[in-house]
């Protein structure tokens, strides 16, 4: 943008010393010349590209950088309560997400490669240089260096238990990145949360595995499976992080920390987790058949993984809706959900299944929250003025 | 013979009907959790299909075309039924895992599409082998969709178990989700090997019914099947010609065509009528811009919308 500004004055300037020498004057501007030297700035940069002109400097990859600083409190903390397993957990789910992504992206890049020129002889010749470029093709073509995969890994390893065996860890990341994401046409396509559908997906082809929260440390049913069999439960604990569950979900605090980085940070804003987790609230105290109890809401709040959920998934900003109006619509479906899960469906928790099933109707919310174009009346239809 | 033997072909692999032509997605999915339910499901359906086939086509003359789907749905539901009675008396274990879908083989599209595609319009000896392909072509897709779960989500083979027992079987591929991730495997699959084949010179055109599905450009004029009159296919005609023209970047200078001239008379009202309501815009390069922008953007039929649309202001206003 400045390159081409720069340009244009440079252009605009070289014009007007032709204009000054054929009219006669060797030094200082007049008004007039001073417009048409206005003139050609102005139309050299109305020629500059198509809009959008005003680019915001957030790029892709330090969205997602955002987001692992923001979840490494939660990720730290997990390590901490539950033993080096959880890094074990954490890492074999990363690498297998990047090495999917990478090794699609390997696919894809060979697949669309220019066939290679034969010699002579019929060898197949590759030269240094090409062997170098080869190699940034690849690097630009996959899409590993936007991390985009090391933050879905991530998200995926902060939900599974840590007595996850290894390979179902790894056959969740390669789930993720390759059904839900890759094969609809990467990041930005994805129509449901990668991390969560493969959650989804272990949870559903493994389900022993999946709810075994037995470990060394902890015995017994996660504090929500508690509360809904009727016993009480420490809320303390389950604030500060120290009960079973999965690896990222127990802690709220270290959650919060992350949360009040991205929201800092400006990558996440309140309406999405706030709509949800109110909508939420209201939910329990109409039907929790408890009322208004502080205890049980803090209980409820804190238990399972609705703050991980609320703040780093449901934000997702590939798989929310992208009208304000819409946020809040997605926001209160999800509030919804889960206390329908939570509350009236036989298991204890219900966040995954409410965000992946609110990232289906993303598209349907759009479409009927969409706002009225500049120049359009209110309520009418497509196209019409 | 050959021809039995090229109908037989063509339902097995040129349209088969689950891989290819993408019909009968209900049993498809919904039975096929284990290989046996997959081939009990694809044998059943092909006695009906090639047993009402050779029916349907036998009385092809008799039935009136108005009411053809009533009569056929009367001969599939009659076999449907003596199907049903003997696999109770003689299969009841199958019976009983295929439960609903049994009767539902009256309504299943590819009996009905093979009734009304071919059967209706061909001998009978030909529609008896096309029934027989297409049965075949469903019970080996069936077969495949539920041998894949069934391998992956118990662990077994007919039944049998094949793999050790350090394998933890994955529960999602017994499931509704799994039946799509496995027919959309099985379709990439033999899309590929189609397409690697297809290099090789192996021609997998569509043989089809002897129909292109091509009304549009189709010379038969006396076909039964055609559902739109002749005004209709030169109104499809032209609406399939106008993106082309926008492709080549000639539709904004075209002023011979009539759609044109109709969206050039429009946008002439709309700026009188913006004129009249003191709406001038600033400079009348833009208003020039904006005519030949329209002009290329707009199809004819929204034109057409929009003439009604601007004469109606436009005698409101009056």
């Amino acid at each position: 943008m400045r390159n081409l500004y720069s340009r244009a004055v440079k252009f605009a300037a070289m014009t007007m010393t032709d204009i000054a020498r054929e009219s006669g004057h060797r030094a200082g501007f007049c008004d007039c010349e001073y417009k048409i030297l206005g003139e050609y700035i102005m139309s050299e940069l109305f020629k500059v590209s198509s809009n959008p002109h005003i680019r915001s400097r957030a790029t892709t990859n330090g969205l997602m950088l955002a987001v692992i600083i923001a979840l490494m409190p939660a990720a730290g903390f997990g390590i901490y309560n539950f033993g080096p397993r959880a890094i074990a957990v954490i890492l074999v789910t990363i690498i297998s997400t990047v090495l999917t992504e990478f090794l699609f992206g390997l696919y894809k890049c060979g697949k669309n490669r220019p066939q290679e020129k034969e010699t002579r002889s019929g060898e197949k010749s590759v030269s240094g240089m090409e062997q170098v470029s080869l190699v940034k093709t690849i690097f630009e073509k996959t899409t590993i260096t936007d991390l985009s995969a090391v933050v879905t890994g991530l998200l995926l390893a902060l939900n599974l238990p840590v007595t996850m065996p290894l390979w179902m860890a790894a056959l969740g990341g390669v789930f993720a990145i390759l059904v839900v994401k890759m094969l609809f046409g990467g990041l930005g396509q994805n129509f449901m949360n990668p991390a969560l559908a493969a959650r989804c997906f272990l949870l559903l082809s493994f389900p022993t595995a999946m709810t075994a929260f037995d470990c060394d440390i902890y015995t017994g049913a996660t504090p929500l499976a508690a509360l809904k069999a009727g016993e009480q439960v420490d809320t303390l604990n389950m604030f500060i992080g120290r009960t079973a569950g999965t690896i990222g979900e127990t802690s709220v605090i270290a959650l919060l920390i992350g949360a009040c980085f991205l929201i800092l940070m400006g990558v996440i804003d309140f309406r999405i987790p706030g709509s949800y987790i109110g909508t939420f609230i209201l939910f329990v105290i109409i039907f929790g058949g408890h009322g208004f109890d502080p205890v049980y809401l803090a209980a409820q709040i804190s238990g399972g993984g609705l703050m991980l959920g609320a703040f780093f998934m449901a934000t997702d900003y590939v798989t929310r809706p992208i009208t304000i109006k819409g946020q809040y619509v997605f926001g209160i479906f999800l509030g919804l959900m889960t206390g329908i899960f939570r509350i009236f469906g036989p298991g204890a928790e219900g966040v995954s299944y409410a965000i992946i099933l609110g990232n289906l109707l993303v598209p349907l919310i759009e479409k009927f929250t969409k706002p009225t174009a500049f120049g359009y009346r209110k309520g009418g239809k497509h196209g019409e003025k | 013979m050959n021809k039995a033997g090229e109908r037989l072909y063509n339902g097995l692999v040129k349209e088969n009907p689950t891989f290819v032509l993408m019909l009968g997605m209900c049993p498809t999915l919904a039975v096929t959790t284990s290989a046996m339910n997959g081939l009990g499901m694809g044998l059943t359906t092909m006695v009906v299909l090639a047993l009402s086939n050779l029916i349907i086509s036998l009385l092809r003359n008799m039935i009136p075309n108005r009411v053809r789907i009533p009569a056929f749905i009367v001969i599939i539901a009659s076999f449907v039924t003596a199907v049903q009675l003997l696999l109770e008396a003689y299969i009841p274990s199958l019976n009983k895992s295929l439960g609903v879908y049994i009767p539902l083989i009256v309504v299943n599209c590819i009996i009905l599409g093979r009734a009304e595609s071919y059967a209706y319009s061909n001998p009978p000896v030909p529609s008896l082998f096309d029934g027989i392909g297409m049965g075949l072509g469903f019970t080996f897709a069936l077969t495949c969709i539920g041998a894949v779960r069934e391998l992956i989500g118990a662990g077994e083979l007919f039944g049998f178990a094949l793999m050790p027992d350090s394998f933890e079987p994955v529960r999602i591929f017994g499931q509704a989700p799994g039946a799509f991730f496995v027919l959309a495997a099985l379709v990439a699959l033999q899309n590929y090997i189609k397409n690697v084949r297809k290099k090789k010179g192996k021609s997998y055109e569509k043989i089809g019914s002897g129909c292109t599905e091509d009304c549009v450009n189709c010379g038969d004029v006396s076909c039964k099947k055609r559902f739109y009159d002749a005004d209709a296919v030169d109104k499809g005609g032209q609406a399939i010609k106008s993106p082309s023209e926008k492709k080549s970047g000639k539709g904004g200078q075209a002023t011979e065509s009539s759609p044109e001239k109709k969206s050039g008379k429009v946008n002439q009202e709309q700026e009188s009528a913006a004129e009249e309501r003191g709406e001038k815009s600033a400079a009348d390069n833009m208003q020039e811009q904006d005519r030949k922008g329209s002009m290329k953007n707009e199809s004819p039929r929204e034109a057409g919308h929009v003439a009604e649309k601007t004469q109606a202001t436009e005698k409101e206003e009056r």
